[in-house]
């Protein structure tokens, strides 16, 4: 299944993702350093330098990405609210701007991720609560209306046809 | 009006399934307010609504100088909504096709190692 991202509510972006893997495997991609700098590596052409995390509630981390390119830098760090394995991760998210321009975020989003599986197949529920609809909107580049879900493949269609 | 005001606009016109369709119908070619009603079985006035949202929110324009003043598809408005949240999501789906490959590998290390030991 693609990746779906929606907004449940106007300070909210959920994304949902299914695995072929058990909990345990999709809970440790996401929670050993090792692997995390592996594959959270965003576009082509970044690499993450810095993935350092305490996982269990209370521990700290902080992941920096950098553009191979132009050596342009930017982060999230944080800390660990609530660490239930293999089901449920609860963190803070502050954005460090680095030297890609920007503010840096005054108040941590909340992100949730939810593990679950069902026949072999890990269903990944990541939750961004952040301070303000502003906030979301800077964050997601730009603004939203309110749990909305475009049909993309559909709009796709529109532009094959209307090109 | 700012980009983000627009995009608001933009996103509000696009969460109505109805208008959705209108869009869809237009991508095949311009149509007038009474050619449009037709497959809706919307009154006049009711498609005459949802176009103007449309139509205030960049998304279809108008040919005033036709005499049936049809109503075309603004493809370019409609790409600008579309591509942020498509990039968004493109991010992830490019980290998790790389987590995909990941696990499958992750997967497989296990059992060869059994077999070796067999």
């Amino acid at each position: 299944m693609p990746t779906e991202v929606t907004q449940p509510s106007d300070r909210e972006v959920r994304v949902v993702r299914t695995f072929k893997a058990p909990r345990q495997l999709v809970w440790d991609a996401h929670t050993k350093p090792e692997l995390v700098s592996k594959w959270m590596l965003g576009p082509p052409g970044w690499t993450m330098p810095v993935c350092e995390m305490d996982v269990r509630a209370g521990g700290a981390y902080r992941w920096r990405w950098r553009s191979e390119e132009g050596g342009k830098e930017f982060g999230f760090f944080g800390k660990f609210i609530e660490v239930n394995e293999p089901s449920k991760i609860v963190h803070e998210e502050n954005f460090d701007p680095g030297d890609m321009g920007g503010p840096m975020s005054s108040e941590p989003a909340i992100i949730t991720t939810l593990y679950e599986e069902a026949n072999g197949i890990t269903t990944l529920t990541l939750t961004m609560l952040f301070a303000s609809k502003e906030i979301r909107d800077a964050a997601v580049s730009t603004g939203m209306t309110d749990g909305m879900e475009i049909g993309y493949a559909r709009l796709d269609e529109m532009f094959k046809q209307a090109a | 009006m700012q980009a983000t005001e627009r995009l608001d606009l933009t996103f509000a016109a696009l969460a109505d399934p109805t208008r959705r369709a209108i869009l869809a119908r237009l991508a095949t070619g311009e149509a007038s307010v009474q050619e449009l009603a037709e497959p809706f079985e919307m009154s006049q006035p009711a498609i005459s609504k949802h176009l103007k949202v449309l139509e205030r929110a960049g998304l279809i324009s108008v040919d005033i100088d036709a005499q049936r003043r049809p109503r075309r598809l603004e493809v370019k408005r409609l790409e600008e909504a579309v591509v942020w949240i498509e990039r968004y999501r493109e991010i992830f789906e490019q980290n998790y096709q790389r987590l995909d490959a990941l696990l499958e590998d992750l997967q497989a290390k296990p059992a060869k190692r059994k077999k070796k030991k067999d």
